[in-house]
């Protein structure tokens, strides 16, 4: 609760704080001083759930769960502005209006995090998307920005609409709109509900970009301004799992709905994981393999959400923080090149051996190689999955495909170690070393010791 | 303790050597080597004598049921002790070539040392794991850095095979996990899993695959012969002399105990499987005309052989196989290691490019004849008493499996008197007209080589003696 209301005012102090401060590193430092007291207010609000959360107006849940995953998402934005916070003022003017949109991106990810209402539900999607189609067009000039951000809109809106009609059979079902009491868990559940349910999945599942509803994905993320892309990717996507997560979890609690709903779920976990995996490695540009490396990774955090057990409330939590990380770090490196292709990558251990080294950790944990944050948070999904009994194929296609996800991460390592080249690289600064180091050792910590995160569950 | 110190004496050597320069990281390595030798050789004696002291158990990860939890058999120890003087010897060897880039050569080739120890000294299924990646990435870097003119196709290749065995591996581990009474990795755990003989059936798979293609068993061999070619000659020798042993510890200290009845109806298949593997890649050594890839194949051949005999799984046989484990990784590094010398010598690796070395290189010809023998296991020699246990155990397993695999033997003296001939012996050309002999580290690692062949060979008493207690609770499993 205190991160989302700490976070919205920030965002609003922030766009008044574009009329009055001209200096653009002033604005960084409000953002960054901003997100630090977001994330402070929210680990204070610690204590008082450790013992069982609390409703509010039958709107708001606040949980231990909510708020750690909370933290999870103030802390990755905390690093995101540390490390790719100065690239904001290349896009465009309104530095500081960038900063408050994507307060307000992440008031909407709090909110996706401790709903316990349908209409706070669909408040949600809609307060973390609609920042994101304006950060989408920020770079004004550019015809793929502003492509990007239009499609993104179209498409966005269309499955906002989806949720709504979604939501709206559901209640028709069950009259009411509060998650706990949908009796989606029942032994036979209404046509209607049954309808709204899968409307629903359709719905969140394009936001996390699960396939078949992923086309916006490479385009929108490809079109983007990368700086945006790199928070798009990670701490967004991550709330709409939170918002999926939490929205079944709880409805369908003590239920046996499984049945279907493992099918319907485990098909698209399976061709995300196998349309996201072959694709990326077929493209040319690293943003582009990024974008769909991002719906390869969707793949496995919906294993979380098929497998609807504990230890996929964990897992998600974990690749949350783990995904998010690398993905952000890998961005600020890429956005210091100057050619985004594989070969711009080419001889950077020579050049930069520190930026080479950070990229190298970061591909290792989204490849899920041991001693990496990745590998703990593939661990827990899989082993979500292997938990559930009924899902083995699945578990199989899925490290199938983590395999294939090795070719196109290791591509970047290849050309940065084993390529001769000169890349064209901006000269960096101190500060943005200093949070690179923090990035790996947070990525080297958790993969040594991922209680560090979830001993506080 | 002194376990744990076998693996933090390396990895600690290894994080330091990359800050080097100069010869820093030769004489690092070489003493971090040597330290890992004293102490593997002070925990055999430790093992004699108390064998409890040698395990160590520290809290990790409790809410899974994981724990930092190593500890020593009679297998570890050997194995541990061969992990340490293989790259004693590597080390050796190397010590007058300047390699690019030695600070990084140096602390990675450590690094892989601390990652293998760690695999043979883990006793908790994910820790386990842990270290059966972490031995691979370094070695992936060397390989792909310094390695032949196809490496980084070729090593990419070795790294994804590898590494899709290991995940389905992972699955295995998970899953027997869940049916451990006490959600714990521990081994113990593990060996009192409830596994119905159906999961078994599967889970058998999952692990094999895994090690069959560390091994590499026929038909998960092919990025074997391309990768010990490509790979620089020190690598090669620590993939070869004891990363491949990996596979077989792995079948030995996990597979067979944790599912005695899966390896039982399997073990026909795989049986079978690593016959295929022994003739075929005999046939094959037998028309090879480049050096390494020879010696590849014949090391495919042998370890097809100790697969095979694992999974005879009577007391002889496993001794064999543990045995031959040790020997058959000290005479593959001796043979590397005069690869090593002649491709630094004429820069070729095409057998008919070569001949008439004997007159020029008279101590390395001496050598290579009695390595030679000993990978063929002539008695005397170190590589009989493993291979004769491992036949006497195939026979009474079955008859027909025996005496297919006992066309091995006959096909490897074959293509190794071939390979002697076209190397030393014959007409010398232009090329070997320069060979200079052996530089004063490359005898002394060969001594060192031939005089275990030697020991070994006659007294092979010890050796037996430190492995007899795995073999004989592993072959009452099933």
């Amino acid at each position: 609760m205190n991160a989302l209301i700490s976070t919205a005012l920030s965002g609003v102090v922030l766009m008044f704080v574009g009329l009055f401060v001209r200096n653009k590193q002033h604005i960084k430092f409000y953002a960054i001083a901003a997100i630090l007291i977001a994330f402070i207010a929210n680990l204070a609000q610690y204590p008082a759930v450790e013992h069982g959360g609390y409703i509010m107006y039958g709107m708001i849940e606040v949980t231990k769960f909510g708020v750690l995953f909370n933290a999870v998402a103030l802390g990755a934005a905390l690093l995101y502005f540390l490390l790719s916070g100065s690239e904001f003022e290349k896009v465009g003017e309104h530095v500081a209006d960038y900063f408050a949109l994507v307060f307000f991106i992440l008031s909407g990810i709090m909110l996706a995090a401790s709903f316990s209402n349908l209409l706070m539900l669909f408040l949600a999607i809609e307060i973390m998307s609609i920042p994101q189609y304006i950060l989408a067009g920020a770079d004004k000039k550019s015809l793929k920005s502003n492509e990007a951000s239009l499609k993104y809109f179209l498409m966005g809106s269309f499955s906002t609409g989806i949720l709504l009609m979604g939501i709206t059979l559901i209640y028709g079902a069950a009259g009411t709109f509060e998650i706990s009491g949908l009796g989606l868990g029942a032994e036979s559940v209404h046509p209607l509900a049954l309808c709204g349910i899968i409307l629903m999945v359709f719905a969140l599942s394009f936001k996390v970009s699960a396939v078949p509803f992923h086309f916006w994905t490479p385009d929108v993320y490809d079109g983007s301004p990368t700086v945006f892309t790199s928070f798009m990717s990670t701490v967004v996507k991550a709330g709409g799992f939170i918002a999926f997560l939490r929205m079944f979890h709880t409805s369908f609690a003590g239920g046996n709905i499984s049945e279907h709903w493992t099918l319907i779920l485990s098909i698209i976990t399976a061709v995300t994981l196998i349309l996201g995996n072959f694709s990326a490695v077929f493209q040319q540009s690293v943003k582009r393999m990024l974008a769909y490396s991002s719906i390869a990774q969707a793949g496995f955090m919906l294993f979380a959400v098929v497998a609807m057990n504990n230890m996929g409330a964990q897992g998600i939590i974990l690749y949350s923080a783990a995904y998010s990380i690398a993905t952000i770090g890998v961005f600020a490196v890429l956005m210091k090149l100057k050619d985004y292709t594989f070969e711009g990558f080419n001889g950077l251990a020579k050049k930069e051996p520190l930026l080479a080294a950070a990229v190298a950790v970061f591909l290792f944990s989204l490849a899920g190689i041991p001693v990496t944050a990745g590998f703990f948070a593939k661990y827990f999904v899989l082993s979500a999955a292997i938990q559930h009994g009924h899902i083995l194929w699945l578990v199989i296609i899925a490290v199938l495909c983590a395999a294939i996800s090795v070719y196109y991460y290791f591509r970047v390592i290849i050309a940065m170690y084993f390529k001769q080249g000169e890349p064209e690289v901006e000269p960096v600064s101190g500060g943005f070393k200093a949070a690179l180091i923090l990035a790996v050792l947070l990525v080297l910590a958790l993969g040594l010791f991922p209680n560090l995160l979830l001993c506080w569950m | 303790m002194l376990t744990v110190l076998l693996i933090l004496i390396p990895f600690i050597a290894g994080l330091i050597a990359f800050g080097l320069k100069g010869s820093g990281p030769k004489v690092l390595g070489m003493i971090s080597s040597l330290a890992t030798v004293v102490i593997a050789i002070g925990t055999w004696c430790t093992f004699r004598t108390t064998p409890d002291s040698l395990n160590f158990v520290a809290n990790w990860i409790p809410q899974l049921g994981s724990q930092f939890r190593v500890g020593l058999d009679g297998m570890g120890v050997m194995l541990c002790l061969l992990t340490a003087i293989a790259s004693l010897l590597v080390f050796i060897t190397i010590y007058n070539r300047n390699y690019e880039k030695a600070n990084a050569f140096y602390g990675l080739m450590l690094l892989s040392q601390a990652g293998l120890t760690g695999v043979f000294t883990a006793f908790d299924a994910l820790q386990f794991y842990i270290f059966w990646e972490l031995a691979l990435i370094p070695v992936y870097f060397l390989c792909s850095f310094w390695g032949g003119e196809k490496r980084i196709a070729v090593t990419f290749k070795f790294f994804v095979y590898t590494f899709l065995g290991s995940l389905l591996m992972l699955v295995g581990i998970i899953y027997i996990y869940f049916q451990t009474p006490d959600h714990s990795f521990s081994f113990a755990s593990f060996t009192g899993a409830n596994l119905n003989p159906e999961d078994q059936k599967w889970l058998f798979w999952l692990f094999f695959v895994a090690f069959a293609i560390k091994m590499p068993v026929f038909p998960f061999h092919t990025w074997q012969p391309d990768t010990y070619e490509q790979s620089p000659t020190p690598v090669t020798m620590i993939l070869s002399g004891v990363m491949v042993k990996m596979g077989l510890f792995g079948v030995i200290r996990w597979l067979l105990p944790v599912i005695p009845q899966g390896a039982a109806m399997w073990s026909d298949v795989a049986i079978v499987l690593c016959i295929i593997g022994i003739v075929y890649a005999s046939c094959i050594a037998m028309v090879q005309n480049d050096l390494k890839r020879l010696i590849a194949y014949s090391s495919i051949a042998h370890i097809g052989l100790m697969c095979a005999a694992i999974f005879a799984n009577n007391e002889q046989s496993l001794q064999g196989v543990l045995v031959q484990m040790f020997n058959h990784g000290i005479n593959i590094i001796g043979l590397w290691i005069i690869v090593e010398v002649i491709q630094n010598r004429l820069g070729v690796k095409n057998l008919d490019q070569m001949g008439g070395m004997a007159q020029k290189a008279p101590r390395m010809a001496i050598f290579l004849v009695i390595i030679s023998l000993a990978n063929i296991g002539l008695p005397l020699t170190n590589g009989f008493i493993g291979e004769f246990l491992m036949f006497s155990g195939l026979f009474q397993y079955n008859h027909w499996f025996m005496a297919f695999a006992g066309l091995g033997i006959i096909l490897s003296a074959v293509y190794t008197l071939g390979m002697i001939q076209k190397v030393i012996f014959g007409q010398g050309n232009e090329l070997t007209e320069t060979t200079t002999d052996l530089q004063p580290g490359e005898t002394l690692a060969l001594s060192l080589v031939v005089i275990m062949v030697l020991v070994l060979g006659v007294y092979p008493k010890p050796m037996l003696d430190l492995v007899s207690g795995t073999s004989e609770v592993v072959s009452k499993l099933f």
